[in-house]
């Protein structure tokens, strides 16, 4: 649902362009994060009618970028590992194994009580500090499976 | 040497516009905001400055394209998308030292008379973007962005534009149809950006890091900026060192710098001491050099000249005991994934690619399965539409040259020919 605070949020965005329909993106990352990291067709129709676009453009803006997850609803809390190179080689798959066990899911998959979604993804540029994942929009680096434990009994 | 780039890397209050004027900043745009535009661009010709980005074109050249006519509305984009695998550098720039590259952009903006500019950052960066975010609103309370900047008849907007998770954004024209509000796949070239850019007007685009770097040089000159590095590749480096090395991380040196020096000086040496078998010069479309490499400089024409490229200073080292196929396996597997679709060579080449690197990583290989993957590349090189498709047969072929034998053995015996 596109409540008046959002509409206005995205309406602001509308001004840094020179055409309003730039601003799809930020309406579509905006209107993910209210909905709790999900969108709905009727928010896209939505978002459309305010930006001034056809809703096929909004879908096609949404299918293409992999950070919007529309028609892939995720958790509470999504936790996305580097999967790339350099944290490859310093062994990404152990972190992968260890959250898939304590977890007790697959990655690709969210747990019943929605609480958490497990991805693999491409580098997230913090190849220094490798093995690497992402929850929400937080950074976590240098992960040993310790480490992994720790991050996840503090969350709340 | 002394640290330019990451000079404020240290310092913990450097975001603060405060603390950064204290530090010395701001005072290159005021210098360059008294002088003509074309003097700044011949300035920038002058220092050799070449962008960081990936490619090594030349900044002042690229400037001067733009057209003068004052009637035309022009823009800056800076290039914020970092998604090369194994690069990590301007990050560490937008994180630390945001105020560096607003000044970068203002001078760069002036110089060719744009009025608006935006930072197209990855959307995974959601600190750096708050830091820019928090960084841009301060330069405008001081009204150093708006209206008639610094006192001048100069006017300067600065927006951030996230991305949403895009290797193809990093394309420079695959991000201006981001920012338009599209997807991200690349527009035929010509016409060329500096000419019709940005919903169709004259655009520069310009990484983070060679933005980064026009302060110093309209502070301290060209001949301070070619004091360091090769001739025909001046200046400081940023470069991304991961994989296994004792220190991994971010080091500024001078261009060309050798890959000995940086890796076992400055980065302690290999893990475990163990010997290092393969090296990545300039993230993942760059093909791997070896051992045999080690005193080759790090600057745009001496890793060209060795077959490879400098690409993004992203340096992955790889120790004795790597599976070298696993390596192009994974590193297929991130192209395939991150192709845009828009042409066939690229799209269901990756795709086939990465489906026998997954067989002979997997232990399932077939005899013939080196030189069917020759043909696929065949097939791919030289046909696709944007610079993606060539930089994953590149990658391939690199690894092929040098370790064929050990795709050979994985497919015959089923396991890695190492540990
Ligand atoms: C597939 C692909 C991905 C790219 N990714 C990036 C990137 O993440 N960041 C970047 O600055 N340049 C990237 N580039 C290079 C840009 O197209 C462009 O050359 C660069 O931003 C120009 O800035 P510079 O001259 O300052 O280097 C990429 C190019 C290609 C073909
Ligand atoms: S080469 Fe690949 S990434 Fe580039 S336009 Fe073609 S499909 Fe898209
Ligand atoms: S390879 Fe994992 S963050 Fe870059």
């Amino acid at each position: 649902m596109i409540t008046e605070e959002i509409r206005q949020e995205i309406q602001k965005r509308l001004k840094k362009y020179a055409n309003e329909k730039s601003a799809v993106m930020d309406a579509l990352r905006i209107v993910q994060r209210a909905g709790g990291g999900n969108i709905t067709k009727a928010d896209m129709e939505e978002i459309a009618r305010i930006v001034g676009v056809n809703p096929v453009a909004v879908n096609a803006v949404a299918a293409f970028y992999t950070m919007y997850n529309y028609g892939k609803p995720v958790g509470r809390y999504h936790i996305q590992v580097c999967r790339n190179i350099s944290c490859a080689l310093l062994d990404a798959e152990r972190i992968i194994e260890h959250l898939e066990k304590r977890l007790k899911m697959r990655t690709g998959e969210t747990t019943r009580d929605s609480r958490f979604t497990l991805s693999t993804v491409e580098c997230l540029g913090s190849c220094g500090t490798a093995p690497m994942m992402q929850i929400n929009d937080d950074y976590y680096e240098n992960l040993t499976p310790e480490r992994v434990d720790e991050i996840l009994d503090g969350l709340e | 040497m002394e640290k330019v780039l990451l000079k404020n890397i240290d310092r913990p209050d450097a975001h603060r516009i405060d603390a950064y004027m204290r530090y010395g900043g701001y005072r290159a745009v005021k210098k360059a905001l008294a002088r003509g535009r074309d003097e700044l661009i011949q300035l920038i010709k002058d220092s050799g400055l070449r962008g960081r980005g990936g490619a090594g074109f030349p900044a002042g050249l690229k400037w001067s394209f733009v057209p003068h006519d004052p009637t035309i509305q022009k823009y800056l984009c800076c290039n914020a998308d970092e998604g090369e695998p194994g690069t990590f550098k301007d990050r560490g720039i937008m994180d630390n030292d945001p105020h560096l590259l607003l000044e970068g952009m203002m001078i760069a903006s002036y110089a060719i008379g744009a009025s608006v500019a935006y930072i197209y950052i990855r959307g995974e960066f959601a600190f750096g973007a708050r830091r820019l975010q928090a960084a841009i609103d301060e330069a405008y309370d001081k009204g150093y962005l708006g209206k008639k900047i610094f006192g001048s008849d100069f006017s300067l907007d600065i927006f951030i534009h996230k991305g949403m998770g895009a290797y193809i954004c990093g394309e420079e024209t695959a991000l201006l149809e981001s920012i338009e509000g599209l997807r991200g796949q690349p527009r035929k070239k010509p016409p060329f950006p500096a000419l019709a850019g940005l919903y169709g007007k004259p655009t520069v685009i310009n990484n983070v890091e060679t933005l980064s770097c026009i302060p110093a040089i309209v502070e301290k000159g060209v001949d301070w900026f070619k004091s360091m590095g090769p001739e025909k590749s001046p200046g400081p480096k940023l470069f991304c060192v991961s994989g296994h090395v004792k220190k991994p991380g971010l080091y500024e040196l001078p261009m060309g710098t050798t890959i000995r020096d940086l890796v076992y000086n400055h980065c302690g040496g290999i893990r475990g001491d163990r010997k290092l078998k393969a090296l990545i010069p300039g993230g993942v479309s760059a093909p791997m050099l070896t051992s045999e490499d080690l005193d080759t400089p790090l600057d745009f024409d001496s890793v060209a000249a060795k077959g490879s490229m400098l690409g993004s200073g992203a340096v992955i080292v790889m120790d004795e005991n790597t599976c070298i196929p696993r390596v192009a396996y994974i590193t297929n597997r991130f192209f395939s994934h991150e192709s845009c679709g828009k042409c066939t060579p690229c799209r269901e080449g990756t795709h086939w690619l990465t489906e026998v690197l997954r067989r002979i990583e997997y232990g399932d290989g077939r005899t013939g399965d080196v030189e069917l993957m020759e043909k696929l590349c065949t097939n791919i090189f030289g046909r696709t539409f944007c610079p993606l498709g060539d930089g994953a047969v590149m990658a391939l072929r690199g690894a092929f040259k040098n370790f064929r034998e050990e795709f050979i053995y994985h497919i015959t015996h089923k396991r890695c020919m190492v540990s």
